[in-house]
């Protein structure tokens, strides 16, 4: 298993479902409004992502093809209800702010994308591992954005203060811009633009290249 | 993969399999985690009661804390207590037609559309049998949710002991400043009614910040910038909460019972002066 670590670093920077693929983008702008939410939501999208690959891949060989989707869709959908309850029961407090984050996992085309390509094809354990590598990849852009939203919209950090605001008589004026979705949309453009100035070969081709323009006299 | 997996057999007996076994696991993690699940809601909504009344201790658990609440039931309409502890869920009650009433425009200032006939209330009862502090729930619609919170009087039923909101979807950083720490601080010891034969609340949140000095500060909260709607949200739901459409017939009916009992104390007092003078 020569290439194990491999499988789990490639997606974090190289091919991150989200930087790269541009995959799971709806969730990342909703539950990143503090370190808390996306930390959990990393777990549980670790958890969804490794445990449906393992599953996925355990019967790669018995799946009837043309029923090949929606036996993924099955079992990845008990997996995230599954991954509810149990926040619902560990964690009570994240699961009411991540809300219906955590059923929507179903539709994160991170997990499906995954078991389609990854575990159809390979043994369950490089599978499973590289379940974890994708969540993980895309728990970092999470963690990311969940940064500088945290930080610079609540002046806080996992819910410790950081800059003191001034509603709080401290000095910080918050960015109110910050906490609301939209700002998520910079921030992973920030980031997508950062990785691929580091790795140029991730740039694509443009689909269009614009013609020439034609001279008034030619016509 | 081999093409015998295609066969329509091989089909069914896989799906039929898979789903057997996905629903077995799916339904083994509901009912095991219920309790666990029933235990996290009960200690929300208790810590949601204890935090709306400031009654915060960290060495106690919520439960030891919760245990000198005592829940009641009112008839929003007479003000009296009824027997009725399947009516603690409100929100249920508002979307059941049998158990509420649909408020029509003029009187649905806090556009919560229909009324629960009960609601419940807590109470911090003192060694004496008196209210220490009394804890009603209220909720109303903001600028883009409803609302729904705490808050607490002290035992003159017009003195504002806490506030606290446990569920919104304000705008982060303006309307969602209403759970700011110092802004609800700022509800503790103001007045809700102007004297006690009003029963509509002169308590309201204004633009800006209060004045203390001038007549009236001690029913003005200072506004919240840039959340002007959020505000006049809070403001309606105390308007209706604590108004003829809410709570004032069971204010009343306590300030009565507490006016007897007084005067019996008196009496007693009286009688003890008396005794002593002989």
């Amino acid at each position: 298993m020569s290439n194990t670590k491999e499988i789990v670093i490639t997606p974090i920077f190289k091919n991150n479902p989200i930087a790269l693929q541009v995959l799971g983008v709806c969730s990342a702008l909703a539950v990143t409004t503090n370190m808390n939410n996306a930390v959990v939501m990393t777990l549980a999208v670790m958890a969804v992502a490794a445990f449906s690959n393992l599953f996925v891949s355990m019967i790669r060989s018995h799946i009837p093809s043309n029923i090949r989707i929606i036996v993924q869709m099955t079992i990845i959908a008990s997996l995230v209800i599954v991954v509810d309850q149990i926040l619902k029961a560990v964690a009570y407090d994240v699961s009411k702010q991540l809300s219906v984050f955590v059923g929507l996992i179903i539709t994160n085309c991170i997990v499906l994308g995954r078991a389609e390509a990854f575990a159809m094809k390979n043994p369950p354990l490089p599978s499973f591992i590289d379940g974890l590598g994708n969540g993980l990849g895309y728990g970092m852009v999470l963690l990311f954005v969940a940064f500088f939203r945290e930080l610079l919209g609540a002046g806080s950090l996992f819910g410790f203060e950081i800059l003191p605001l001034v509603t709080n008589g401290g000095w910080y004026y918050s960015n109110g811009m910050l906490l609301l979705p939209p700002s998520a949309f910079f921030l992973i453009g920030i980031l997508i633009w950062a990785i691929r100035t580091w790795y140029p070969e991730q740039v694509e081709k443009p689909e269009f290249v614009i013609a020439p323009n034609t001279s008034k006299e030619a016509v | 993969m081999s093409s015998n997996n295609d066969s329509i057999k091989k089909t069914v007996t896989v799906a039929v399999v898979l789903c057997v076994v996905c629903s077995v696991v799916v339904s083994a993690a509901a009912v095991l985690l219920k309790p666990m699940q029933q235990y996290n809601m009960d200690q929300d909504r208790k810590s949601n009661i204890l935090r709306a009344a400031g009654i915060t201790d960290p060495s106690k658990t919520v439960d030891e804390l919760f245990s000198q609440i005592t829940t009641r039931i009112v008839d929003i309409n007479t003000g009296e207590f009824v027997d009725a502890p399947e009516a603690e869920d409100f929100r249920r009650a508002a979307g059941d037609p049998s158990r509420s009433v649909a408020l029509d425009r003029r009187t649905d200032i806090a556009s919560i559309k229909r009324q629960p006939n009960l609601m419940p209330v807590y109470m911090v009862e003192s060694d004496a049998g008196g209210i220490e502090t009394l804890i009603l729930p209220v909720y109303g619609y903001g600028l883009w949710s409803t609302m729904y919170g705490f808050l607490a009087l002290e035992g003159d039923l017009n003195t504002v002991a806490g506030l606290g909101f446990y569920e919104h979807a304000e705008t982060p950083g303006l309307g969602g400043e209403i759970d700011n720490p110092s802004w609800k601080a700022s509800w503790i010891g103001k007045q809700i009614y102007p004297n006690v034969e009003t029963t509509q609340p002169a308590l309201r949140v204004v633009k800006g910040s209060v004045d203390p000095s001038l007549a009236g500060a001690e029913h003005r909260i200072d506004g919240l910038a840039g959340a002007t709607l959020t505000a006049n949200g809070v403001t309606n739901m105390i308007q209706f909460w604590l108004g003829e459409t809410g709570y004032a017939p069971l204010i009343a009916n306590l300030r009565a019972k507490t006016a007897v009992e007084d005067v019996q104390l008196n009496d007693d007092a009286a009688e003890l002066d008396s005794a002593e003078e002989v």
